[in-house]
């Protein structure tokens, strides 16, 4: 046994020697070649191999240790009924007769007195109840109370997300419909190239960074127990970032394009309009930090805060012109599309869930620690692997190289954040069945995981080898923007907005939300997964470019009917959305003063 | 002394302070550098005409779905000679206007193939427009979308005589006394197409692709292209036109099964068509030379299959028989 396992551990060593020992050997690069990285994981694989089995083998002898403590037991209490004299177990053998036969009578809690409710316990009773075929959740515990104004810029950043999202999704569904009948209209402004970006942006800018937002807001004067420094900047930013949205959306469809690059499509005129958005709402929400009611900044202000400054350098820095020519726009193009998803919508969506997820569990986040480490993890690795979007391009070896370790550093800050949520839920599982609210923090906590490690891992250079300018990329980018960043989106919404207005959602919908946009995007990911695997191999096959496309057929009705459930999940939230702020206005709230803590 | 938990401004300013140097280490240097390259001397700079086309390629925003780069890795051979180097991009990649910067035209997905060496792979005008107007009239299995608005459809008699009709198959467009004339756009947008091709390195030596598969590795080192596959070459060089069936499409593209050309027992006209290109029919589109791009080997097979293939039964080409109709026609070329 122990001779087989160290066969199996050398030939696992050595497998990667000689899978590349037809490679040229050179020892420049030989940290990035793909066998020493293969070496690591293996090495890796051995190393959890080694952890299962040490658990394996503590188990084991802590069972023994339990069994003997048993057996011990088991001989005391044989030596006791030894010892018993034979009176002793005629009277414990008599009561065991009494209690076998005893029978209820059937009235032991209902007595038969007529029910009262003398310390008005009971605040609702239900004999049907509405929807027999599901489980009931709990309700939202209470509402909270929060400045008017401040009601209306969360609702209205909300509202203009939704509707983004439905627009914006209604367009992809379209695009993916696309592949399947590539026929189906000839008007120029509905091409697929043109209406691609228009799809990104609009999920982009519209909804996501809306949505967290308007979210921020909430979390911002909540957590620093102050009002918002300037209501009417709120507007002024809603109306930039909504205009940015229409606009870019119709220049996009003109043919107005700023250069093709992804998320750069929007030309600098109308991108500026965002930029001055963020700036405004930066300030804004500094502002409301620095003059905070408590003396410590909570974790979610640092993500939220760092958020808007590092996406604020990061658009000046991609549109910037000084650089850009050749390859150099290239090298940009890797950093911003990057840092536009890493700097911007997962920090900011990471500040968001430290407020939500224990705000909703009622209880505080596992680790304060963790969080700092995740922060700072964040910035250092995130920035630096912007080139894996080029590996095997022409840019440098070098800077594919740094991109690619830096993804590996990525575990850090992904396991940090994972285990922390993880954590904090751990003691709080039984929610998940009582709660319409977490299972969209489980589903976003794991696809965090799951995604983020997917993405480093797909940076190394074989799985770019397979991978790469395959379908792939688009189910990972769906995997990230949707399964982390919407399904987070959404546990918010639904965690806050029945307590600002104080209406619920009916369950039903909650719940058809929830599934229909988990199985949609699980059918769209998998599908789009298996095909690109395989059109990386017909490629590297060297099998004719068209044999590519046709084998991709039926991955894209697979993928088209995923995106059909996840659209009409978003009409049904927009549905919920709208029950939930139906004449929420009319309800009386109390304004008060925000109560003054000081530390 | 930085208290990040208590002092918002530290906190701000290290944060921001950090991405900003982070950023320059990683994005703006790098991109400084690169933009020092030079252009390959043979490299021909963007008439103005291409770059009109150019521009109503990223209008179209045709890099959705179209790459521009040769990943120095086996299974992009078939799309250039060499991987791409940052040079290759020296005359295309520059700030489009005022308001639109340089075209990212590397890509990041590639739903149709590779189009670094597009002008080389696929030379004939015609193709390319009615690729175009509709790519399904070329290629039957293809997800392009169709461009009909850089069309235009006209009546014949009022037809200016500068006008470039496309020759449009039946089943894809059939008004009587109508023609479809391609726009001043498409004429450009096919000019930039037919631009793209990889320069060649001034010293022939180039850096190697990554081997992908044991098999073609072990192809290679037994002693190179001993055996040519003809049917694959058909299928990346000619069947863009003449379809893997043979049978081209009626009213574009001359049929291959049967034809008294191909199954001439004197290969000569055949192998001159390939090397010359074609013109003498005005029912069909032109056909390209490919004499600068085929060698006589790769010739010989791509023949060989032809006319064995589709039920075409005639004697195999020789590379030798190829040899010497290119003696014959440098011969007359340098007369």
């Amino acid at each position: 046994m122990k001779n087989c396992k160290i066969i199996i551990l050398l030939f696992l060593m050595a497998l990667p020697n000689l899978l590349s020992a037809q490679e040229k050997i050179t020892t420049d690069n030989w940290l990035s070649s793909p066998g020493i990285i293969g070496t690591f994981i293996l090495i890796a694989i051995v190393m959890i191999v080694a952890i299962i089995i040490l658990f394996v083998k503590l188990n084991g002898y802590i069972d023994t240790m339990k069994r003997r403590q048993l057996d011990k037991n088991r001989m005391a209490f044989d030596d006791e009924l030894v010892a018993m004299d034979g009176a002793d177990i005629d009277a414990i053998l008599e009561k065991r007769k009494a209690a076998l036969k005893y029978k209820l009578k059937g009235d032991e809690l209902s007595g038969g007195h007529a029910a009262i409710d003398e310390k008005g316990l009971i605040q609702r009773v239900e004999k049907d109840p509405n929807n027999a075929f599901f489980d009931e959740k709990k309700k939202t515990s209470l509402s909270l109370e929060t400045p008017q104004e401040l009601k209306k810029i969360v609702i209205y950043y909300i509202g203009a997300a939704a509707f983004w999202l439905v627009l914006g999704t209604l367009i992809g569904q379209y695009l993916g419909m696309k592949f399947l009948w590539p026929e189906m209209d000839y008007q120029s402004w509905l091409s697929f190239g043109r209406l691609r970006p228009v799809h990104t942006n609009m999920v982009f800018w519209g909804w996501s960074s809306l949505a967290m937002i308007g979210l921020g807001y909430f979390v911002i004067a909540r957590t620093s127990n102050n009002n918002i420094y300037n209501y009417n900047w709120a507007w002024y930013a809603w109306r930039l970032i909504n205009a940015t949205v229409l606009l870019g959306s119709l220049c996009l469809m003109a043919g107005i394009n700023n250069g093709g690059g992804e998320y750069r499509e929007y030309i600098w005129p109308v991108m500026l309009l965002f930029a001055i958005g963020l700036v405004i709402t930066f300030y804004n929400f500094y502002k409301t930090v620095a003059t905070r009611k408590i003396s410590e900044i909570y974790i979610s202000n640092w993500f939220i805060l760092a958020s808007l400054i590092w996406t604020i350098v990061l658009t000046i820095i991609g549109y910037l012109p000084f650089y850009q020519d050749g390859l150099g726009e290239t090298v940009i193009q890797g950093y911003y599309m990057h840092q536009g998803v890493g700097m911007w919508f997962m920090t900011f969506t990471l500040g968001l869930v430290y407020y939500y997820l224990p705000s909703a569990l009622n209880k505080p986040i596992y680790s304060y620690s963790l969080g700092v480490l995740a922060f700072w993890t964040q910035m250092l690795f995130y920035t630096m692997i912007g080139t894996h979007h080029f590996v095997f391009s022409p840019l440098p070896w070098w800077l594919q190289t740094i991109a690619i370790v830096f993804s590996a550093g990525m575990v850090i800050p992904v396991v940090a954040g994972t285990t922390n949520f993880l954590m904090t839920m751990k003691g709080s599982w039984s929610h998940i069945s009582k709660s319409y609210v977490l299972p969209f923090f489980l589903v976003g906590t794991i696809f965090y995981f799951v995604g983020s490690m997917q993405g480093s891992v797909q940076a190394f250079r074989f799985t770019n080898f397979v991978w790469h300018f395959t379908d792939f990329n688009v189910a990972h980018s769906h995997m990230t923007m949707y399964g982390i960043i919407a399904f987070f989106m959404w546990a918010s919404i639904y965690a806050i907005l029945p307590k600002l207005t104080g209406r619920e959602p009916s369950q039903v919908f909650v719940g058809a939300h929830f599934w229909l946009a988990f199985i949609g995007l699980f059918a769209y990911m998998m599908s789009l997964m298996a095909g690109g695997t395989y059109k990386g191999l017909s490629w590297i096959d060297g099998e004719p470019f068209i044999e590519s496309v046709i084998l991709m057929k039926p991955y894209w009705v697979w993928r088209a009917v995923g995106g059909s459930l996840m659209f009409v999940s978003h009409l049904v939230f927009a549905y919920n959305f709208y029950y939930m702020v139906k004449g929420y206005a009319k309800k009386p709230s109390a304004t008060q003063k925000v109560e003054e803590i000081t530390v | 002394m930085l208290n990040f938990h208590k002092e918002h401004k530290n906190l701000v300013l290290t944060a921001g302070g950090v991405f900003i140097a982070l950023s320059i280490l990683i994005a703006i240097l790098p991109a400084f550098q690169m933009q020092e390259t030079q252009p390959i001397p043979d490299e021909q700079p963007l008439t103005a005409h291409e770059r009109e086309g150019l521009n109503i390629y990223v209008a179209e925003n045709c890099m959705a779905c179209h790459t521009q780069q040769v990943r120095n890795i086996e299974m992009d051979n078939v799309w250039g000679n060499r991987p791409s180097i940052p040079s290759d991009y020296f005359y295309s990649k520059k700030r489009m206007d005022f308001w639109r910067q340089s075209p990212s035209i590397l890509g990041s997905e590639r739903t149709g193939p590779d189009l670094t060496n597009i002008g080389k792979r696929q030379p004939s005008e015609d193709w390319h427009l009615l690729h175009l107007y509709n790519p399904r009239a070329v290629v039957p299995a293809s997800v392009m979308p169709s461009y009909p608005w850089l069309f235009r459809e006209v009546d014949s008699a009022f037809m200016s005589k500068d006008a470039k009709v496309v020759a449009v198959p039946k089943e894809f467009f059939n008004k009587p006394g109508k023609k479809i004339i391609a726009s001043y756009d498409a004429l450009r947008l096919v000019d930039y197409l037919k631009y793209l091709k990889q320069t060649e390195m001034p010293s022939g030596d180039i850096d190697d692709f990554i081997p992908a598969l044991k098999k073609i590795q072990a192809e290679r080192a037994e002693g190179g292209n001993q055996s040519l596959d003809g049917a694959k070459l058909y299928s990346q060089v000619c069947a863009a036109c003449h379809q893997d069936t043979g049978q081209g499409i009626a009213g574009a593209f001359p049929s291959l099964v049967g034809s008294a050309i191909v199954n001439d027992e004197n290969t000569e006209t055949l192998i001159k068509i390939v090397m010359q290109g074609y013109n003498a029919r005005t029912d069909y589109g032109v056909m390209p030379p490919f004499g600068d791009q085929l060698s006589d080997a790769e010739i010989a097979a791509i023949l060989t299959h032809e006319r064995s293939s589709w039920g075409n039964d005639s004697a195999p080409v020789t590379e030798d028989d190829v040899a010497k109709v290119r003696q014959y026609v440098e011969m007359e070329l340098n007369k």
